[in-house]
């Protein structure tokens, strides 16, 4: 079967489209900010409305330290890719190693504050409306950055076998796109819980 | 491997072993062969769906009937509605728009195949989750338990309090998962029509269908997500002790209808604007014009990408929201007929002053201009909330809906059919099986869907599993019952004339419709790679350039 | 004609809404005409003739004047039906109650209806009674809706349109009906598996009428010493967990006051007429008459079955 094809008139001089990476990784953050959006708008919605049991101004302390940890990551990780960029592997490895040590610490600060408010202010998710929403909503942003640690250690592996080079910037770069995103979701989930719902 | 996308007896792949042949449907990735595959998966559950309604039309012939148990029928109608809008219209959607995107703006593929077949499988899944709830719900005896909540699954309705048991389950995670396969098709399509078009296609010169599913799929993004999120709060509730819908922990059962709704609403615009794409494909090439008011109908549709996120809650008029509130979704529900009825309009100048062929596809295709009219104006009297708080959860509302799937997105769906099958087999299919599929169905439809307004307005309530004597509703629900019979034989003949057409139909070239975009410019079916050389263009119809070489659109465009 | 008509209202909101509706509907019917005749006209005069001579008709890429018509035009009749219907909302949502309204709270229960007059100290089910509504001198009756379980919708198209009951979400609605007589409707949001037999019956009465009917509901249970064998088993064999007998032990709040059951002319919320051979079969099993209600067989032997019925009959 032979194609027909259009013959070239006048072919652009200079035809360049945004890179598919990017623009997907966009499209997924946006899909992605609408469901926390709607878990926000839950918590808001449910704030102060609890029948029973422990409220939030009893029981939460804003995890100022860990927050710092996670939002710095959005520095180490431009200058992993900054270094990538550049071609200097070593440099790479070093600030995205930071970046994964910084986003564990993170999650290491959520699983301790879900430890003391289980075991020692008994709130679950099942205690009242505040529980309800305050793990959904802090647990949903805590997947994704288990998400993205899962991913950003492959590519640590990757690199520490001498598999990453200069040519997989743009990806590394579409990868922490989503990082800075879910810092981003930090930003707004800590001042949501931590600030306005106290 | 043969460089055909579609293998048919005569053909050289046709010496190759059946298992090798399925294995290459299987793990394919190309564009070609999923859109293909989304659009038999369709239409298998269409026929499913359509079982569905049958069984609930006859059970509704007369009162107090008892074809079906109320529990059954109940089941119907959540299978039905849902199936029909996430297993047959968002497939049907997704396969199409699969399927002609990468031709028609000159790519040789989607975006990301891998993750385009991944899709698939997953969406495909959710309709066999959803179906294995009949068997598996309650365990394997007895006939097993398929959800009974309704397509849209109210809250308290939906607790583990009053849906005891895992067949709301089986709703929650069968269009969980699907709808994750939804997410990844949107992703697929936006980078496609941003990333991937061939030289000299800008924006503005790309297919109207390109743009309709570019808003699409933005809206798919926003809208899946809350639908999500809803499901993720309710499996909570059923299983985590969560209160998110718990009334009696001070929890809201109207919050579920916002989120769904917030879905709910954009997912029928997600449905309907791939129709108003195929529609602008279809209306031109048979007037024999351009279409008129393209920088317009761009417009119209973004608008109506972006109202349609602000009207959900004219779905809850009668939950008691303020009066204000209520005031608010009036006025954007009535604000979004305006980008619609310029749409209309538009297709109507197009014929204007052209020499319009009665092929099946414009058959089709003059059908949804009426109907899609006449949805409109009954969704006008529906944004009126005080005349919504009669006409709501009626039979109205029922009629009006389906006459906007049916009457509109089916009617342009078969259009679509017949105009892309020469492109999607090689073969032409029968104008005389089109025309019988065409008045058949045509006829059935009018006769279920108009006379399904009246019980509405005499007072019957919808998702009842029988009714009263005495009200005025039985002589109209028998003549909607009738139409099915119609509806029914129509899809028969669609049906037989698709398989039909395969195996004897006339060979269509590459470009049977004398038409415009750059899928015509290659074989029908097409080879794997799409395009010998990947094109260059520099109008919005690039054949007609090339066909009119002394009076081009690039000059007037 | 129809006795669930929307477009035959008989109080106020009914009203208000059918006025309104009529001018939507002119305004949709014109606007349908205008578009068809125009579908008609191209499809008629500009279809391909047998004669054509194969040349493409002049092509027409746009018109940004005939654009802005209907764009402008269109606009016009929004603003025009939104006004409209702003103020209609207005008036039915936001009325004023005079002092004479009559106070009920209507409570949706999977599948039938509680009332309760808390002024006038009045318990029934599913057949709600009200005065008839005088415009020089309105006595409407204003109904809080309430949910013990799911949602449910509260619609008598003749007097209002619907309303939804939510759980932990109060409503309410209000009607003055004109005229006496029966007026019908139904639940109007799926609730559950009898949601299509969840009946309406309003009656509208004259002020004499039911205010006598209001005294009446307001004894308690006249028992009979004839049945009494009747009320000793449904005293004492689980039915008191969920019904309630004024002036007896029974006080259950799940299932239908029955203080007054021989009052009514229908039972489970419409689904079957009170007559003795309904009300003995509900009794003995209403899976035959409404599978899915929340009341179960309690499987009686025949004779308990005819004393609890007689006992029964003499609740009026």
């Amino acid at each position: 079967m032979s194609a027909t094809s259009i013959s070239m008139t006048v072919p652009e001089p200079n035809w360049t489209l945004p890179a598919r990476g990017t623009v997907a990784m966009f499209c997924l953050i946006a899909a992605e900010a609408a469901i926390f959006t709607i878990f926000v708008v839950a918590y808001l919605f449910y704030a102060g409305k609890s029948l029973t049991g422990p409220q939030p101004k009893d029981v939460l302390e804003a995890p100022i330290f860990y927050s710092i940890c996670l939002l710095s990551s959005s520095l180490t990780i431009h200058m992993a890719v900054v270094a990538l960029r550049k071609g200097s592997i070593r440099n790479f490895g070093m600030w995205w190693g930071a970046t994964i040590v910084l986003g564990a610490a993170f999650l290491y600060g959520t699983a301790s504050e879900w430890h003391k408010l289980i075991y020692r202010e008994g709130l679950t998710i099942s205690t009242n409306l505040f529980g309800t929403t305050y793990y959904s909503l802090v647990g949903l942003h805590g997947s994704h950055v288990v998400i993205g640690l899962v991913a950003m250690t492959t590519v640590m592996a990757f690199a520490l076998l001498g598999k990453v080079s200069e040519e997989h910037a743009e990806r590394v770069d579409v990868l922490s796109l989503y990082w800075h995103f879910v810092d981003a979701v930090w930003v707004v989930v800590f001042t949501v819980v931590y600030i306005i719902g106290r | 491997m043969s460089t055909d996308s579609i293998a048919w007896p005569g053909s050289e792949s046709h010496s190759r072993a059946f298992v090798d042949q399925l294995h290459e449907w299987i793990a394919t990735v190309d564009h070609k062969r999923l859109g293909i595959m989304y659009i038999v998966y369709a239409l298998v559950f269409l026929v499913i769906g359509g079982v569905e309604a049958m069984v609930m039309r006859i059970q509704l012939i007369r009162p107090h009937n008892d074809f079906v148990s109320p529990q059954v029928f109940n089941r119907m109608f959540t299978l039905h509605g849902t199936t029909m809008i996430f297993f047959v219209a968002m497939p049907i959607v997704f396969g199409f728009g699969n399927y002609l995107l990468p031709l028609m703006i000159g790519a040789r593929d989607m975006a990301f195949p891998r993750l385009n077949a991944f899709s698939f499988w997953l969406s495909a899944f959710g309709g066999f989750l959803l179906y294995f709830s009949v068997l598996g719900a309650n365990g394997l005896y007895g006939a097993g338990n398929a959800p009974d909540v309704g397509w849209f699954a109210y809250a308290p309705l939906t607790s583990l309090a009053f849906s005891p048991g895992h067949s709301t389950d089986y709703w929650t995670l069968s269009l969980l998962v699907s709808g994750f396969g939804s997410i990844g098709t949107a992703i697929n399509i936006v980078a496609t029509i941003l990333c991937m078009r061939c030289p000299g296609m800008t924006l503005g010169k790309m297919p109207l269908l390109a743009w309709m599913n570019l808003v699409m799929g933005g809206m798919v993004l926003l809208a899946v997500s809350p639908l999500t999120a809803a499901q993720i709060m309710l499996m909570i509730d059923r299983y985590l002790g969560g209160h998110f819908f718990d009334t009696q922990a001070g929890g809201s059962a109207v919050i579920w209808m916002h989120f769904f709704w917030i879905f709910g609403h954009p997912e029928v615009y997600i449905l309907i604007i791939p129709a108003f794409a195929f529609i602008s494909e279809i209306i031109p090439v048979f007037s024999r014009k351009a279409m008129f008011g393209y920088p317009i109908m761009v417009a119209a549709t973004i608008s109506i990408g972006f109202l349609a996120m602000s009207v959900w809650a004219h779905h809850m008029f009668t939950v008691g929201m303020s009066s204000n509130a209520n005031t608010f979704f009036v006025l954007s529900t009535m604000a979004i007929s305006v980008p619609t009825g310029i749409k209309i309009f538009n297709w109507l100048a197009t014929m204007w002053g052209g020499k319009i062929l009665f092929k099946t596809p414009m058959l089709f295709a003059i059908g949804f201009l009426f109907q899609f009219l006449i949805a409109g104006l009954t969704g006008i009297m529906l944004a009126s909330a005080p005349f919504d708080w009669q006409l709501g959860n009626s039979y109205f509302v029922v009629a009006h809906f389906h006459y906007v799937i049916v009457g509109g997105i089916l009617f342009a769906l078969f259009g679509a059919f017949y105009y892309w099958y020469p492109k999607m087999s090689g073969k032409m299919c029968s104008e005389t099986l089109g025309r019988w599929h065409f008045w058949l169905f045509l006829i059935g439809f009018h006769l279920t869907f108009d006379f399904m307004h009246i019980p509405g307005l005499l007072g019957m309530p919808r998702r009842i599993y029988t009714y009263e004597p005495g009200r005025g509703w039985d002589s109209w629900n028998l003549i909607v019952t009738v139409g099915v019979v119609f509806q029914s034989l129509g899809v028969l003949v669609f049906v037989y004339n698709l398989l039909w057409s395969y195996f004897r139909g006339e060979i269509a070239g590459s470009d049977p419709w004398d038409a415009w975009t750059l899928e015509w410019s290659t074989s029908s079916p097409p080879p794997a790679y799409n395009f010998v050389a990947i094109p260059a263009v520099l109008s919005r119809r690039p054949l007609w350039d090339l066909k009119h070489p002394d009076d081009p659109d690039w000059k007037y465009e | 004609m129809s006795p669930t008509n929307i477009f035959a209202p008989a109080s106020t909101p009914a009203d208000s809404i059918f006025g309104l509706s009529l001018f939507v509907l002119a305004v949709s019917a014109a606007i349908f005409v205008l578009v068809v005749t125009l579908l008609a006209y191209c499809v008629i005069k500009f279809r391909k003739r047998p004669d054509d001579d194969g040349r493409e008709p002049p092509q027409v890429y746009g018109s940004n004047q005939v654009e802005l018509a209907w764009t402008v035009i269109p606009v016009l009749i929004v603003v025009a039906l939104f006004m409209a219907t702003a103020r209609v909302i207005a008036t039915v949502q936001n009325p004023a109650q005079p002092s004479s309204t009559i106070e009920v709270i209507a409570i949706g229960h999977q599948f039938w209806w509680e009332y309760r007059y808390p002024g006038l100290k009045v318990v029934t089910a599913n057949e709600l009674h009200v005065p008839v509504s005088d415009p020089a001198h309105p006595t409407p009756t204003h109904i809080e809706l309430l949910s013990a379980d799911t949602d449910h919708s509260f619609w008598v198209p003749r007097l209002a349109g619907k309303t939804d009951l939510i759980p932990n979400h109060p409503n309410s609605t209000w009607i003055d009906p004109h005229e006496t007589g029966l007026y019908l409707g139904q639940c109007a949001q799926y609730c559950g598996t009898q949601h299509a037999k969840m009946l309406l019956r309003v009656y509208v009465q004259s002020q004499e009428d039911f205010d006598r009917w209001i005294q009446q509901q307001r004894q308690p249970a006249q028992p009979s010493t004839v049945v009494a064998e009747g009320q000793h088993i449904f005293e004492t064999t689980a039915c008191i967990n969920c019904h309630a007998v004024a002036g007896t032990v029974a006080d259950g709040r799940f299932g239908p006051d029955l203080t007054h059951l021989m009052s009514r002319d229908t039972i489970a919320a419409g689904a079957a007429p009170n007559d003795h051979e309904h009300l003995r079969r509900w009794i003995e099993n209403p899976e035959t008459i409404k599978p899915g209600s929340l009341m179960p067989a309690m499987q009686l032997n025949d004779r308990d079955i005819d004393r609890v019925t007689a006992y029964l009959e003499t609740l009026r």
